[in-house]
């Protein structure tokens, strides 16, 4: 923990912050992620089968 | 304006990318202010800085849930499918904002009050405004018949709405009255200027992100209700081609 | 199994609601299953926190609440399913029978069914739990004035959720967010009274809600019920 600089342990609080920052990033990407996909999937399905 | 399916498609399709640039840019620029610009907070130390995507995200979800019951009425009242396509799209992206922002409170909770989780009346409604998403989603999954699947959660949407408020109040007033728990995130740093600016940021960061993953969403819901109506056989096409 | 001599879809808000009555009479053992499983949640708590008494009474207004919510939730599930099972749904809907009667009452048998046992039998109870003479007397009261409301937010549900596999369980994952602050104003009034504090705002509050949810519910139910209905 010391050799790291300080802008990542943030006195003590590195982890909150980041971990904060991370499950952010985490949930958008799985948001965006399942909205992407819900164009793929249905392109895929209607070009298998167009009716 | 994007009253039909096809139009709305283009349009997204259109707009989707630069939003997601836009999202981008005004993320780094926000994280910039936040974390290089504005200065150490006198009591809270760094931890204070969860408020950058803590606030936004609460904003966010309230913001969406509002929209969401908006244009799920809209769609109701003017049998306009667009309408309902919207608020279908904005609930998993609303429910995902009321996450981070419970979570990002729970981690500033812990440094600032020592406990992962505080009952105070953001976080509560918070909670409770979860619960909501989840309940419109769950309606939705379970109907299966579109109209009736549209129709029974812009009512639900549209109860949720209306009780948002009196839910909000009755969560302050018990929380005034139970002060053992008297701790608030609410009681925030008193903003300086810089800090106020970086949270304006990075709302507008989420707001290009909202509507970049509800677009992209919307999408691909107005290509599965539509299924075998010729702009999507169009659509199909011109997307194959730009593939090939 | 209704009556197939019963013009249902003739009736009022009166003759609704003795025919839900008339009905449920049928039933009596069914009819007691809601105040059953209350007595079964609430003694539930002594095993999960410990017989201590002192505890038991700090917990006591907020348990038995939460129980009568739930017990309420459970029950209400099936409101709408009989008469929709036979069709006599859809004919009271068609017929010149106001929806808003039938939705209420409806809401008021269940609770002449569920909500009025609950309110006369939360006191034993209460009493088990050791609480003291004047707080089962705030916490029936507040009982009285919360169950209809929670029977008014059921049905609501029971419409919204007619005919789903999930039915139930969806039922209170969509009602209890709205049955937030009935539990509050309700649960809270016996605080404040424990704590020597005046009733007077909780049972302000918690009669405006009742009011509120009376003008309001039914008419909600009753757009639910021609949305699952069409």
């Amino acid at each position: 923990m010391q050799g790291l600089p300080d802008w990542i342990t943030l006195g003590g609080h590195g982890l909150y912050v980041w971990g904060s920052y991370a499950v952010t990033l985490v949930a958008m990407l799985v948001d965006a992620w399942s909205a992407r996909r819900a164009v793929q999937q249905q392109r895929d399905r209607l070009e298998e089968d167009p009716t | 304006m994007f009253a039909s399916p096809p139009r709305f498609c283009a349009m997204a399709a259109a707009t989707t990318p630069w939003l997601w640039a836009a999202c981008l840019v005004l993320t780094l620029a926000g994280l910039y202010i936040g974390f290089a610009v504005a200065p150490t907070d006198a009591t809270q130390g760094e931890s204070y800085r969860i408020i950058y995507i803590h606030v936004p995200a609460a904003w966010m979800s309230m913001i969406l849930y509002v929209a969401m019951a908006f244009w799920a009425a809209v769609g109701w009242a003017f049998n306009a499918r667009m309408g309902s396509l919207l608020a279908h799209a904005l609930a998993p992206t609303g429910a995902m904002f009321t996450f981070v922002a419970l979570w990002t409170g729970a981690l500033w909770g812990r440094p600032t009050w020592g406990t992962w989780w505080v009952w105070d009346a953001r976080l509560t409604s918070e909670l409770v405004l979860l619960f909501l998403y989840l309940g419109y989603i769950a309606l939705r999954a379970a109907i299966d018949d579109e109209q009736r699947a549209d129709k029974a959660s812009a009512l639900l949407a549209i109860v949720g709405v209306v009780n948002v408020p009196i839910i909000y109040f009755s969560v302050r007033w018990w929380n005034t009255l139970h002060q053992g728990a008297s701790v608030s995130l609410t009681a925030a740093p008193r903003m300086a200027q810089i800090m106020l600016t970086g949270m304006l940021v990075m709302t507008f960061a989420c707001w290009a992100y909202a509507f970049a993953a509800v677009f992209t969403r919307a999408r691909g819901y107005a290509l599965e209700r539509d299924a075998g109506a010729a702009w999507v056989h169009e659509h199909l096409e011109t997307h194959a081609k730009e593939r090939a | 199994m209704n009556d197939a001599g019963e013009h249902a879809h003739e009736l009022g808000f009166a003759a609704l609601f003795a025919r839900d009555l008339r009905l449920a009479s049928r039933r009596r053992i069914d009819a007691l299953l809601p105040l059953g499983f209350f007595g079964v949640a609430v003694s539930l708590f002594p095993f999960g926190v410990g017989p201590e008494p002192q505890m038991l009474r700090q917990i006591a207004a907020g348990v038995l609440w939460v129980s009568a919510l739930l017990a309420t939730m459970l029950s209400v599930a099936t409101l709408y399913s009989g008469d929709h099972a036979d069709g006599s749904l859809e004919q009271m809907l068609l017929s010149p029978c106001s929806p808003f009667a039938l939705a209420s009452a409806k809401a008021a048998a269940h609770w002449c069914l569920t909500g009025a046992p609950l309110v006369l039998g939360a006191p034993l109870f209460g009493v088990m739990m050791d609480m003291a003479p004047l707080s089962l007397a705030v916490l029936t009261a507040s009982l009285l004035l919360g169950t209809p409301i929670l029977s008014l937010l059921g049905g609501l549900g029971a419409a919204l959720t007619l005919g789903l596999r999930s039915g139930g369980v969806l039922l209170i994952l969509l009602i209890l967010p709205l049955a937030v602050p009935a539990l509050i104003f309700g649960a809270g009034a016996v605080g404040a009274s424990d704590a020597g504090l005046s009733v007077e705002g909780h049972f302000s509050l918690l009669g405006a809600l009742l009011l509120f949810t009376t003008l309001t519910a039914p008419w909600a139910t009753a757009a639910a019920l021609r949305i699952a209905v069409e």
